[in-house]
């Protein structure tokens, strides 16, 4: 049985591709399709002007090139930067009316869009290519005053929270992909819980690219308001296809004063397959501000897909009193790439941040911790506690940890560790000799690698992402 | 940069040099010109930028040395506590050589070397150092010979040198079973000038090298050392770093392990003030199985100034049972300070045991009260904590009566 179960899960299990009626933007990269997206999604003035400054700086970026993981150029005019399926021209009023066939591709990934279906209480915004499909549980979610809904739809309805709080942690004039998703961004989600709120159920994005030649451009816009709660799943998805696709998406986190966000992701894009070919590239900017007294953002990531992960989820602890946290696992095996982590900038007094990080990589792979703690001369009795810990399984890959330190200020510390290492024959054996086999054997000692960062994630993608850790590294140790 | 193209044209002219190496040198000279001064968008100067400071402290430097004829050895620089050799270099001249107390025919040196690097390299200051420093030097230490006393080269300037650039180049070479004591001594009058001085060394099989640079008293030049170290098998290589006296230092330190069971050490103390700003930069590289490195940095940082560690281990997928380990920690005495890491890893194989720390922050208030508790002045105890913070790194030196030398110097007495 147990044979049986793995055997089906060796491959991609989420590969397939829905064979839908898409309707996409021209292809390319011009004003026209950024006009082109924000007519079609009948979008405010200010917003068309704020996405063309955008652009008109993308024109001038260069694309950064320090990082460890080197790709071949992409050619920005050879992708479709909207693609939604061809029932959406109109917007269907409610889940009756959506297309059967994409109830159904969520049906198949696991995420029925039906609530009555649904065990457990998780609202849940599914996007699709370019345009989110349905959010579920809006109703227990309003009568809290809570907004959870895709972008655009908070665009329309609630157009002063978004002009606001867009762009106010990651600026237009950021690095070369954060402001390309700034100009071309299509849909995403958006969250506001209002002061005193404590969200009562987990939100959750699913993102799903589908079409091809695509670049996935999402943004997500979560403020958590004064003395509220929120806690934030993402999860994710793309067919197998031998080209690369593209998704850099941009995540904002607004904590005001004594609020709390737990944004969780589990990221399972399609690696690639044995040799290297096809996946996606998954260049990332999510920042999270505390910008009130009190306030907390913890980010908690398991990584085990994509050709290529490039992403630090960051922390602005601009807040006295502020706390920010980050827990990674990142998973490479095969041909991929992964150069993450996180910054910690300490802005406020008192602001305390925590990194634990567990990079295994395996096969041809390549993994890099690559982090920054900055402690500035205000923010004196701050503290940074850093642990990064990496795992080698074979000697064709790579494990590299690259931290900046830097204090400023003399009340304030930081304690750095980090070690690299194998998994020890004695541990293997003292396994093997109580009868599990080689492979039960290294998924236990690698989920005791990662309990730390595993324990953090809420119960039900836990158990999930216990799950793909064992799946990620099948067949890595012979 | 037009400084240094006419003061490159007049070095040409003034030196005795081969087509090759009036080749290389315009080579590196192009490099440089190119490149210039390396600044902060460098990822290897991304904490110190080297351009800026020069600019700041020093302003238009004068790029042609002069030889001068005749040079007095001031006295009062000799350190006597020690019986040494002397290798002694005024404004970058090299004007005594002293192997009194060696056999003779053991060591060999010479100051007439051809200066050509198989290589160009990919670093704008030692294109600067080819393109600039005369004929280099080589000194040999021959088979089975271990040097008896330890040699000090003396680092000295003229009080009346100011905005000078002063590059000069030692080969060394230890051949088997041989060893070398080696205490590079920083004394200066001169102000102002940069001074940027490059090592080769080749370690060959069962050999070792101590190398201690101290650069101990108040100056106010512009310093950039590099060493560059090839390790046989078996062979040991320490290096000692005292960063305390220059206004600005960068100590760069790149060791290949390229024979089995090879092993290096870098420790090192920056006890800094007055807006000074010291860097160490290390890179070992660990290329075949059984090699081992360790290293360990201690700062203490009061009154503006700023310290650096930038700390890499390679591993390559052959460097099977690795042994690296890499240690910085930091004092904050006051607000003013900055102390900056990259202790960097970068693993291809995976039997390896390699781990990095790094701790800064301020002194230990509950440690204080607790001296002071016990009849101790707040200043005492605060002297107490840092020289025994700081002396843990000096007593990794390996060479006794050199241990004692550099407590002497830093002015620890002799209980720590």
């Amino acid at each position: 049985m147990r044979e049986k179960e793995l055997e089906k899960l060796k491959d991609y299990k989420y590969g397939f591709s829905t064979d839908i009626e898409n309707f996409k933007a021209p292809k390319g990269l011009n004003e026209d399709v950024i006009k082109f997206i924000s007519n079609i999604k009948k979008e405010p003035k200010w917003l068309l002007d704020w996405r063309l400054k955008a652009y008109n700086r993308v024109k001038v970026l260069k694309e950064p090139n320090w990082q460890k993981p080197k790709y071949p150029k992409i050619d920005y005019q050879d992708l479709y930067y909207y693609s939604a399926p061809k029932s959406f021209k109109e917007k269907p009023k409610s889940l009756d009316e959506l297309d059967p066939k994409l109830i159904e591709t969520y049906n198949k990934l696991g995420i029925p869009l039906n609530e009555q279906k649904r065990l457990n209480g998780i609202a849940v915004d599914a996007v699709f290519d370019s345009v989110s499909v349905a959010t579920t549980f809006k109703d227990t979610l309003t009568e809290k005053g809570i907004i959870f809904c895709s972008i655009s739809e908070a665009i329309q309805k609630h157009p002063d929270l978004v002009k606001k709080y867009l762009g106010s942690v990651i600026p237009i004039t950021d690095h070369y992909f954060a402001t390309l998703n700034s100009a071309v961004f299509t849909d995403g989600s958006f969250v506001y819980i209002p002061p005193g709120v404590r969200c009562p159920m987990e939100l959750s994005t699913y993102f799903r690219i589908n079409a091809s030649d695509t670049g996935q451009f999402e943004r997500t816009l979560i403020i958590a308001d004064k003395g509220s709660y929120v806690s934030y799943l993402e999860g994710c998805t793309a067919p197998m296809r031998d080209e690369n696709q593209l998704h850099a998406a941009n995540v904002e986190l607004i904590a005001l004063d004594d609020a709390e966000i737990k944004y969780s992701t589990v990221q399972n894009w399609y690696p690639g397959d044995k040799d290297g070919k096809g996946g996606i590239y998954n260049f990332v900017t999510k920042r999270g501000l505390c910008k009130g007294k009190n306030s907390k953002i913890s980010w908690t990531q398991v990584e085990t897909g994509s050709a290529i992960t490039w992403k630090y989820p960051s922390c602005i602890l601009q807040g006295d009193n502020s706390v920010g946290e980050f827990y990674s696992i990142a998973i490479t095996n095969n041909h991929q790439k992964a150069d993450t982590g996180t910054k910690m900038i300490h802005l406020g007094k008192n602001t305390k941040s925590k990194i634990i990080s567990k990079g295994i990589s395996a096969g041809f792979s390549d993994m890099t911790y690559r982090g920054l703690v900055d402690i500035s001369p205000k923010s004196s009795n701050s503290s940074n506690y850093t642990q990064c810990d990496s795992l080698l399984m074979g000697n064709k890959c790579g494990a590299h940890t690259i931290p900046y330190i830097k204090n400023k200020n003399a009340n304030s510390n930081i304690a750095h560790e980090a070690t690299t290492s194998k998994i020890s024959d004695e541990q293997l054996h003292y396994c093997q000799q109580r009868g599990l086999n080689s492979e039960e054997a290294v998924s236990l000692i690698v989920n005791g690698f990662c309990k730390e960062v595993l324990q953090q994630l809420p119960m039900e993608f836990a158990v999930e992402a216990q799950k793909l850790v064992g799946i990620s590294l099948e067949g890595s140790v012979g | 940069m037009e400084n240094f193209k006419t003061d490159f044209k007049k070095t040409l002219k003034n030196n005795n040099l081969s087509e090759k190496e009036i080749a290389f040198k315009n080579l590196n000279a192009k490099e440089f010109s190119s490149h210039g001064f390396p600044n902060r968008k460098d990822e290897d100067w991304k904490f110190s930028d080297i351009n800026q400071i020069i600019k700041k402290e020093i302003g238009e430097l004068n790029f042609y040395n002069e030889q001068l004829k005749k040079i007095e050895i001031d006295k009062d620089i000799l350190l006597n506590e020690i019986e040494h050799n002397k290798l002694f270099f005024v404004n970058g001249q090299l004007v005594q050589i002293d192997f009194n107390s060696e056999d003779k025919g053991k060591i060999e040196f010479l100051d007439n070397q051809n200066n050509i690097d198989e290589q160009l390299a990919d670093n704008s200051l030692i294109n600067l150092n080819n393109a600039l420093s005369n004929k280099s030097y080589k000194l040999l230490i021959k088979k089975n010979y271990q040097i008896k006393k330890p040699l000090i080269i003396y680092h000295t300037t003229k009080s009346e040198l100011k905005s000078q650039s002063i590059n000069f180049k030692i080969n060394f070479v230890l051949e088997e079973n041989s060893s070398l004591k080696l205490i590079d001594f920083v004394k200066d009058k001169g102000n102002k000038n940069f001074i940027n001085i490059f090592y080769n060394f080749s370690l060959e099989k069962n050999s070792i090298l101590k190398n201690y640079k101290i650069d101990q008293f108040e100056n106010d030049n512009i310093r950039y050392m590099f060493n560059n170290i090839k390790q046989s098998s078996n062979s040991v290589s320490e290096t000692f770093y005292l960063s305390k006296g220059s206004t600005f230092s960068k100590n760069e330190i790149f060791c290949d392990l390229k024979g089995e069971h090879s092993s290096a050490f870098v420790n090192g103390i920056f006890s800094l003030n007055k807006s000074k700003h010291h860097e160490i930069k290390a890179k070992i590289n660990h290329l075949v199985e059984n090699t081992k490195s360790y290293q360990l940095v201690k700062s203490v940082l009061e009154n503006k100034s700023r310290s650096v560690y930038q700390g890499k281990i390679y591993v390559d997928s052959k460097a099977q049972k690795t042994d690296g380990y890499q240690l910085s920690k930091a004092i904050l005495v006051d607000e003013t300070t900055e102390f900056n890491a990259k202790p960097e890893l970068e693993i291809y194989a995976d039997d390896v045991k390699c781990s990095h720390g790094s701790a800064s922050g301020s002194l230990d208030e509950n440690s204080i009260f607790y001296l002071m508790s016990r009849g101790l002045s707040y200043k005492e105890a605060r002297e107490l904590l840092i020289n025994g913070f700081l002396v843990e790194v000096i007593n990794q030196i390996t060479d006794e009566s050199i241990k004692k030398l550099i407590k002497n110097l830093y002015g620890l007495k002799n209980e720590y």
